[in-house]
């Protein structure tokens, strides 16, 4: 079981509020995903629940249970660090047994829960070496199992995947996903990349200054973005933003369509303009577009390699029920 | 770009290298030259430095006058007790300056630091009385005490310095791991400063073993250590200058092997920091 619950959460730093009063139902066995980008205070806030920062008001409650005071040792959670944090002195058995020597556990049990772990991480051939002689993608593998073999509550991830390099990144991506399918226990994960919370997610929750711009499921963020910041937040690239008599034509201060929703035509189209860089990743092509009298550049994406050059003329067509519309306030206009 | 290294500055530079070592080493050296000589060489003029003769009379001359294993065994028992009860007051105190700094923090720090600029005869009567009134005159136990606390500000310092090294998130860790506070500190936060310990112990001995203020002062015959067994020998009558050497020579003897054995860990420990 691992249900969190945070209500009229507050914490400040001397005179500076970092997070302003905040509710949140994490439910068990979700995948849950803080994004936003740097010094929103979605670490802040992971590092709230973990109970490694003190909570200036309000309450955190685990399975229903009041936790604001308890310290973090006996709240129940395992903690997944960017710099891994495992025992530089300790061997990786010994890093991975560490919370079940806390926890008392007799040697033979210690021993049984380790193999196991290690032989799920494909850390087993591993295990007498210290942290200092292994990769980067096996030192977060130890980290991860020193999370798993307690059987925690729930697990929080902090940017975990943020010192790998990006090939690395994308594996571990997906072992972290196949290991919360397999074991179907709480998870929080932080992060400032919107892919890794668009992938691995079951719900996104978007936090800009210490606010809550919205909470959903991945789809739903894509599909219905509540305001102007969570818009440009999720997908890639960036959503296109237009604001004047295009907009005004829609009934909107500000109207959005995503790169993928505007479609190259040969001739005619509602916009055109020349085209300006164009990044061919060969699956898709993104054509940067000036002077369409509309934003300062469109971004456009065209599936497959498209062979139009820098300043050629480009025709486009947004797809009508794709368009955003956002009120003077950037909310979204339903 | 790399400076050019020319054989000519390679050789001046050693050379002022080895001119300043022997210069610093001098007053050792003839310490241990005189102790051999007889007392009317050690003070012949010109001053001898090869051609006496060698005896070891001094050495035999001392042993039988003092019992220099009691004064040693002293000078063991006071620098290591309070190098160790240091330690251990010093972690915890380190601990909670490196990894939770109030406002106040550094201003501690400082004012620690400043009380090693007291003159220590400024304080000699109220501690001495205080000696009195505890029966602790002459006793090894008050010595250590009162050693630990005049080291007690470098060996916070030393220890303050090497934790804040050591990176907050793997405390952080242990305590999700469900380390208790004593856990953390015992199982992760220790093994991890081993290094900056262990120098942190070497200079605390040394400095507590060449101590001379209050070993001299504060002890009479129970507890005195080889400071004690040293200024015995200084005497403003007679001739005693070579087993005033002798004695000097058998008390820095056994502290000048440790150094010579851990110089390595100690200049890491008085650079650490600084260098990384």
């Amino acid at each position: 079981m691992g249900q969190i619950q945070l209500k009229q959460v507050t914490k400040s730093f001397g005179d500076v509020e970092v997070i302003p009063p905040l509710d949140l139902t994490i439910e068990d066995g979700e995948f849950t995903v803080f994004v936003g980008p740097s010094g929103c205070g979605k670490s802040t806030l992971l590092r709230l629940i973990a109970g490694l920062e003190d909570i200036s008001t309000g309450a955190i409650e685990i399975d229903g249970k009041d936790a604001t005071s308890v310290v973090p040792a006996r709240r129940g959670l395992a903690m997944v660090f960017q710099s891994y944090a495992l025992y530089p002195h300790m061997s990786v058995r010994k890093n991975i047994a560490f919370p079940l020597r806390m926890a008392k556990l007799s040697q033979a049990e210690i021993d049984k829960r380790v193999e196991g772990a290690a032989s799920v991480l494909n850390l087993s051939d591993y295990l007498d070496r210290r942290p200092g002689q292994l990769s980067g993608g096996q030192r977060q593998r130890v980290a991860i199992g020193r999370a798993i073999v307690r059987e925690p509550a729930a697990f929080l991830f902090d940017e975990p995947l943020s010192n790998l390099d990006a090939a690395l990144r994308v594996g571990m991506r997906l072992e972290i996903s196949e290991l919360h399918e397999r074991l179907r226990t709480t998870m929080i994960y932080v992060t400032h990349d919107q892919v890794e919370a668009m992938t691995m997610a079951d719900k996104i929750v978007v936090l800009q200054a210490g606010v809550i711009e919205q909470v959903g499921s991945p789809l739903e963020l894509y599909r219905s973005p509540r305001n102007l910041f969570v818009a440009g937040f999720i997908g890639s690239p960036k959503m296109n933003f237009v604001t004047g008599a295009e907009a005004a034509k829609h009934d909107a201060t500000t109207i959005g369509i995503r790169p993928e929703h505007i479609d190259v035509v040969e001739s005619g189209g509602e916009w055109s303009g020349t085209v300006g860089v164009a990044e061919h990743l060969g699956s898709d092509t993104f054509f940067h577009i000036h002077n369409t009298g509309l934003a300062e550049t469109l971004t456009v994406r065209a599936i497959g390699d498209v062979s139009l050059r820098h300043g050629d003329e480009i025709h486009l067509s947004p797809r009508r029920d794709e368009i955003h519309r956002f009120d003077a306030d950037g909310l979204r206009i339903a | 770009m790399a400076r050019a290294i020319t054989p000519r500055r390679k050789i001046l530079t050693t050379a002022a290298a080895w001119t300043i070592a022997l210069i610093i080493f001098f007053p050792i050296y003839w310490t241990i030259l005189t102790s051999f000589k007889t007392e009317a060489q050690a003070i012949n003029d010109p001053p001898l430095f090869f051609a006496f003769d060698w005896t070891l009379e001094n050495y035999a001359v001392v042993q039988e006058r003092s019992d220099y294993m009691r004064f040693l065994w002293n000078s063991v028992f006071i620098a290591g007790g309070s190098t160790l009860l240091g330690i251990l007051v010093a972690v915890p105190a380190a601990w909670s300056m490196a990894f939770v700094p109030s406002r106040r923090t550094k201003d501690i720090l400082l004012w620690m630091l400043s009380t090693k600029m007291l003159p220590a005869v400024g304080v000699l009567y109220p501690i001495s009385l205080l000696f009195v009134e505890f029966n602790l005159l002459d006793t090894r136990g008050g010595l250590i005490l009162v050693l630990m606390l005049i080291n007690l500000p470098i060996i916070v310092w030393m220890l303050y310095t090497y934790f804040k090294e050591i990176p907050g998130e793997i405390l952080e860790a242990a305590r999700m791991d469900g380390a208790r506070l004593r856990e953390e500190i015992l199982y992760v936060l220790t093994p991890m400063a081993v290094p900056g310990i262990a120098s942190t112990v070497l200079l605390n001995f040394i400095l507590a073993w060449n101590e001379a203020f209050w070993t001299l002062n504060l002890t009479a015959a129970n507890s005195a250590p080889l400071t004690a067994f040293i200024a015995s020998y200084s005497s403003p009558e007679g001739l005693f200058f070579a087993k005033l050497s002798a004695a000097s020579t058998m008390a820095i003897a056994p502290i000048l092997i440790l150094g010579w054995f851990s110089q390595k860990q100690l200049v890491r420990g008085l650079t650490f920091g600084a260098v990384k």
